[in-house]
């Protein structure tokens, strides 16, 4: 392998490391926050224990989150110095400004929230979350204008002399028509991820309480109560972003189609252009998908994804090929076809199936019931896996649909490697990285697993682990200067 | 004054700061292991910089965005070369940063002995690497005409650079002793004053040399820099001074300002240029010829003027609303 294969390695996976611990952080930062808000607002114990249950989960994740982000920042010079040199002057200035805006607000306000537990006034702890949530979702913005930049540039100039593309309208960039569609469909994705964590570690519990009454923890009849209500909330939350990403994503198909008709083509390994266009659920072919042995399809729906017509026109690889060959001159320009078209359709059956779960956790449980089959237990595993899944498959679909474009239409991928840099030396880097990503990866689950398993943590005794009641902060700090505080670590 | 050199200035603000903060909570981390007697001890030396580590660790990722965003050629040309070394970085940033968080989450002794190990190797390293990488770019790497590195690893890490090294990890070392005498009580308290005692003289003399070194790489020492480097090395003399008569919240103000003005000193060394060509002064990079265009500098500008004061603002607060001392006492 050259230089080039490495650290497109290097990257993906790193990337797509970084993007299991993203979507469960966003997501996961709003329901508990709201989540004490309840708590704020009604006194109940049962919203407390919750909020510390998952805000537990909650911590384990981000950070891994937090770590594997920092790679992120220095690979862009490290890995793809020439790509850095000729977008710098655009691309880096929403990276810059998400460091500037969200960065500290997420890390200083979250560092606030772990220790602030009954040290400082109960309102001003639960802005701190309501403050980290919102980081997250500022850098989820920056960080997507960035890279659909690199789908779709806009607001740049190339300036001939210095080799480089230039920002001439930073509110260009910003409001990057793929930026608008991108930026709901991966907050609606992300909020599967966290939803179903909820809806499987409640469900999880409800289950094993229901069938095994011994190992639900004496006196504390509360716990089925609460898990039951957290498993709505997951449920829903789980739904309502099913519904999300599949109306954003038929937006998506659209601007997809107009601005890179290409990954379009390629998600359906559509060689001829045709009108109207079938959707294939489901394939065998030839490996490079130029041909197909058996194949089950839905009769226009593609024309209906990629133009909103049951008759609309969609342009095949071919002719786009000869297009493009035209426009940039030899080359080839269609992405790995294999993978986006599998990539594509298993993203879609992952947030289907996912939703379907939610729908059955939703009947099973109704008024008062609980399932008690081994069946239920294995769809909880399940669920948090599906939407995790479907993430990671939407952006191997994204970026390799990209492909060979590094920045669409303005930069091949061939060409923004570091020059500098040899292949053993990046050898050395994705291999320490790969082993320690696995390494983490692991240790997440594994914490993750551990921390789920016991029931709702106790609160009762006010003071203890941070439990003081609200408004019990405040007066009572002097009088027990030497008392044990709420440590997190 | 010029964008590029405001967004230099600024830059180096970030580094600053970047040293300053999590320069001490590398101190700490390296005091974990053997400054402290026991598990409780530690755990108290942990908590003084829980709730803040991870906002001052936001100040070098802010510098290297802040830095990409302003003069991509120095990003790009710098982070390529420092390859091997930013890894080294990484792995020790991604191990620390989880030692915290997950040393409490375990059950086993050595679950906690393990990532004990971690938080103090994943101190060690960053506060000895980047005073390294940091003394390259006023050491300068040989660049041909593209501006690409075309050296190896032996022209990043020479005698000046690995003094560099020297100086932020000896600096973080009393700067942490500081923090702790500052944020604990008890024996812990009085322990962490005579160490910064002890430890004020031998960082005095490699500071100063190192810095001296600085200045006189030059063939027109730059005057910034000559001051800063005084301020420096009187600054860790006056930490001296104030720590041995128990004034430890000006101690730790004396050392801030002794990593402060030691970064000034390599920035101000370093200015016009961002990274020198060892091989052809033609391939030098310069704020000039390295940083962004107008535009992208004026945009940046106008995020910069309100967000970086308002981060001020609200860590500083946070370090406010922590201010209280910690002790063995309060650990459960
Ligand atoms: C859609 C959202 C999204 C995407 C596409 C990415 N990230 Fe990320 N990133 C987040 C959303 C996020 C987050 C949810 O905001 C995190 C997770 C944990 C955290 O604190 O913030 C985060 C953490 C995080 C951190 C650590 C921040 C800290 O210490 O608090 C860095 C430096 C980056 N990211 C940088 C990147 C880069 C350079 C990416 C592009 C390749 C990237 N992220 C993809
Ligand atoms: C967080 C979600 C993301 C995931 C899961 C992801 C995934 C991937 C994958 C799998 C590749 C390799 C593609 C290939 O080599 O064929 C890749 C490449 C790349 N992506 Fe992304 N990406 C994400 C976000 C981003 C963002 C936000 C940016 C820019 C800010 C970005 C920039 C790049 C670059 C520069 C490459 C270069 C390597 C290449 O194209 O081969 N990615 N990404
Ligand atoms: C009917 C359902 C869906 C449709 C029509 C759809 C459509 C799309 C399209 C067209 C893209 C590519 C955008 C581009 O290349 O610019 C995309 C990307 C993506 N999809 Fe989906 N999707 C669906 C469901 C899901 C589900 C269920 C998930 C996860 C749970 C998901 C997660 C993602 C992610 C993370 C990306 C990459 C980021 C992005 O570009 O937004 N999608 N999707």
């Amino acid at each position: 392998m050259d230089v080039l294969d490495l650290a497109r390695w290097q990257f993906g996976i790193t990337t797509v490391v970084h993007f299991f611990f993203v979507p469960f952080t966003i997501s996961m930062t709003f329901l508990v926050a709201i989540m004490q808000s309840v708590w704020m607002r009604t006194k109940s114990e049962r919203w407390l224990r919750l909020t510390k249950f998952f805000g537990k989960l909650l911590l384990i994740n981000l950070a891994v989150g937090v770590v594997t982000g920092l790679v992120q920042e220095f690979q862009f010079g490290m890995n793809w110095s020439d790509f850095s040199r000729f977008v710098g002057d655009v691309f880096g200035a929403p990276l810059a400004m998400e460091a500037l805006l969200a960065f500290y607000l997420e890390s200083v306000f979250v560092g606030v929230w772990i220790f602030g537990w009954g040290r400082i006034p109960p309102k001003i702890h639960l802005a701190t979350i309501w403050i980290t949530a919102c980081g997250t979702l500022l850098s989820a913005y920056f960080i997507l204008a960035a890279n659909s930049f690199m789908q779709h540039p806009v607001g740049y100039e190339i300036n001939e002399a210095a080799g480089r593309a230039e920002l001439t309208d930073i509110w260009a960039v910003l409001t990057n028509k793929v930026l608008l569609v991108t930026f709901p469909h991966t907050i609606f994705a992300a909020f599967m991820v966290g939803g179903g964590v909820i809806a499987a570690v409640a469900m999880w519990h409800l289950v094993k309480g229901a069938r095994d009454p011994e190992i639900a923890e004496p006196g504390q009849p509360s716990d089925a109560g609460a898990f039951r209500t957290a498993l709505r909330i997951g449920a829903v939350t789980v739904l309502i972003g099913g519904i999300g990403v599949a109306v954003s994503g038929d937006f998506q198909g659209k601007v997809m189609t107009e601005v890179q008709p290409m990954k379009m083509a390629a998600a359906e390994a559509l060689y001829e252009t045709q009108q109207p266009a079938p959707f294939s659920l489901f394939t065998i072919g030839t490996l490079d998908g130029s041909e197909a042995i058996y194949s089950i399809e839905v009769p226009r729906l593609l024309s209906f994804l990629a133009t909103g017509s049951f008759d609309g026109e969609v342009e095949g690889i071919n002719d786009l090929q000869a297009q493009y060959e035209e426009e940039f001159g030899p080359g080839d320009y269609s992405p790995n076809i294999p993978v986006t078209y599998w990539t594509f359709r298993m993203m879609i059956t992952m947030g289907g199936l996912a939703a379907l779960i939610a729908l059955w956790q939703l009947w099973a449980t109704r008024r008062g019931r609980v399932p008690t089959s081994r069946w239920a237990l294995r769809a909880a595993a399940v669920l948090p896996v599906l939407p995790l899944a479907g993430n990671s498959l939407g952006w191997i679909f994204t970026e390799m649909g990209r492909q060979p474009w590094l920045v669409f239409g303005l930069m091949p991928t061939a060409s923004g490697v570091s020059p500098s840099t040899t292949a053993r030396t990046v050898f050395i880097s994705l291999a320490a990285f790969t082993i320690l990503y696995a390494g983490l990866t692991w240790l997440w689950v594994h914490l993750l697993v551990k921390h789920a398993r016991p029931g709702l943590p106790d609160v009762a005794p006010p003071g203890e682990e941070g439990g003081a009641p609200p408004g019990a902060g405040r007066e009572a700090e002097d009088e027990d200067a030497d008392k044990p505080l709420s440590f997190a670590y | 004054m010029e964008l590029s050199t405001l967004w230099f200035l600024l830059i180096a603000v970030l580094w600053i700061g970047y040293l300053a903060l999590e320069g001490f909570d590398f101190g700490v981390g390296i005091l974990t292991r053997r400054f402290a007697r026991d598990d409780t001890e530690r755990r108290v030396l942990i908590n003084t910089i829980g709730p803040v580590w991870d906002g001052n660790e936001v100040w070098v990722i802010t510098a290297v965005g802040a830095t990409f965003a302003a003069f991509p050629e120095w990003y790009a040309t710098a982070w390529s070369a420092y390859y091997l070394p930013l890894v080294l970085i990484l792995l020790a940033l991604i191990g620390r940063g989880l030692a915290f968080e997950y040393r409490a989450k375990g059950d086993t002794e050595t679950w906690r002995n393990r990532w004990d190990l971690v938080i103090f190797v994943g101190s060690v390293v960053p506060a000895f690497v980047w005073g390294v990488l940091l003394a390259a770019f006023v050491q300068g790497l040989p660049l041909d005409a593209g501006h690409d590195f075309v050296g190896d690893l032996g022209d990043i890490v020479t005698p000046y650079t690995l003094l560099g090294g020297v100086v932020t990890l000896s600096l973080s070392l009393l700067h942490g002793a500081h923090y702790i005498a500052l944020k604990t009580v008890g024996d812990i308290r009085i322990r962490a004053r005579r160490l910064a005692a002890r430890l004020a003289v031998p960082v005095a003399v490699v500071v100063a040399g190192f810095l001296l070194w600085t200045v006189l790489r030059d063939d027109t020492p730059s005057w910034p820099a000559a001051v800063a480097a005084l301020v420096a090395v009187a600054a860790i003399a006056a930490g001296a001074t104030v720590n041995a008569r128990d004034r430890e919240g000006w101690a730790f103000v004396a050392t801030f300002a002794a990593v402060a003005a030691t970064a000034a000193t390599l920035f101000a060394a370093l200015y016009p240029d961002v990274l020198p060509s060892t091989l052809d002064a033609a391939n030098d990079l310069t704020t000039a010829n390295a940083s962004s265009s107008d535009y992208t500098l004026t945009v940046m500008t106008w995020v910069a003027v309100p967000f970086v004061p308002a981060v001020l603002a609200y860590q500083s607060w946070v370090y406010w609303m922590f201010r209280k001392r910690i002790g063995v006492q309060h650990i459960p």
